[in-house]
């Protein structure tokens, strides 16, 4: 049973499970699946200043709080308790790609001889995080979504401005990874 | 009094089933779920992102697929038979209304999206799974979302 629950999923299983949140969520309380507004909820409650954009009442919609409590929880059960003892099953082009990355995986989700704390001072650890992250917060609140909000919600409502943010995320993000993150590893 | 109190008592009202809504807090249960099958699903894996921008596998590419067939064909059934939330208020889906920033603000998010490894909800489970120093990376989203609200009446929209 254990060993069950150590294993990772294929996308047939995990996928339709995950599309699965959309009307679990909108049949709880009619809330839209989305998780890049939980940043702006948290700089409406920490950091609000003077600016009108993050002066709302940010506390009728706390239920994203606590969701994303619920991941942050559910990330503790699957990825750490209950983690999968073997590396991800990537693909032969990939491991090819992460050798001449100089990337030893190991049994983690992410590398981590690059994801620690102590690598947070080299120049790669930043841009891997500090930089990668702000381009996230900046960019998601910009676009007014993430993959969640317009990836998975909004492209199963049908709605076209989506679909055009979707494919503005996988053009940046196939351009920042074949220009930018070979650069880090060389 | 005991007269008072009886008189009082609300009745319940044949054929009303509104309930309460339900607070904030229960959502915890559906984000657990969430973070859950992200995880098992390894859509939370920095070699699994990189891996999709390099055309390397499907599996992604399945998982967006499939979760927008299943969230689309559950809409579908929400609004063809017309099913109410548990509180009994009809399901809205507001129309997102496009502005310049889904692309310009979306090709950013995709920039810094090959470098974490990981779009927002991610980011939470990923220091769930013990990667602590992702705590990092959400800081500094909640830096770059403060400072496009700092910046928002200057950008293009």
């Amino acid at each position: 049973m254990i060993d069950f629950l150590r294993h990772p999923w294929p996308w047939y299983v995990a996928g339709p499970l995950i599309g699965l949140t959309v009307p679990l969520l909108l049949l709880l309380g009619n809330k839209r699946l989305g998780i890049s507004s939980t940043f702006r909820q948290i700089c409406a409650a920490c950091v609000p200043g003077r600016i009108s954009f993050l002066r709302y009442d940010w506390k009728k919609q706390s239920w994203n709080l606590y969701f994303v409590a619920g991941i942050f929880l559910g990330g503790f059960l699957a990825g750490h308790v209950l983690a999968n003892p073997e590396p991800v099953q990537v693909s032969a082009h990939m491991r090819e790609l992460l050798q001449q990355w100089h990337i030893h995986m190991g049994a983690g989700l992410l590398p981590e001889q690059w994801f620690n704390w102590h690598q947070l001072l080299s120049w790669q650890g930043i841009l891997l995080t500090v930089v990668g992250g702000f381009l996230v917060g900046f960019g998601t609140r910009y676009g007014e979504g993430c993959t969640s909000g317009h990836g998975i919600f909004g492209l199963s409502s049908l709605q076209w401005p989506s679909l055009i943010a979707t494919m503005a995320f996988f053009a940046g993000g196939i351009l920042s990874a074949h220009l930018i993150v070979p650069l880090l590893f060389k | 009094m005991a007269e008072t109190a009886t008189t009082t008592t609300p009745r319940i009202q044949p054929g009303s089933t509104r309930r309460k809504a339900l607070p904030n807090w229960v959502f915890l249960f559906p984000g657990i779920y969430f973070g859950w099958v992200l995880t098992k699903g390894e859509a939370i894996s920095w070699y699994r992102i990189e891996e999709m921008f390099y055309f390397g596998s499907f599996h992604m590419y399945g998982i967006f697929m499939s979760a927008v067939v299943v969230g689309a064909l559950s809409i579908w059934l929400i609004r063809k038979l017309g099913i109410k939330t548990w509180d009994g208020e009809t399901i809205e889906i507001p129309k997102k209304r496009f502005h310049k920033g889904y692309i310009l603000g979306g090709f950013i998010f995709g920039l810094g999206w090959a470098l974490t490894g990981a779009c927002p909800g991610p980011l939470y489970a990923q220091v769930g799974a013990g990667f602590t120093v992702v705590i990092v990376t959400l800081l500094s989203a909640i830096a770059g979302t403060w400072v496009y609200a700092a910046w928002r009446d200057k950008l293009p929209h």
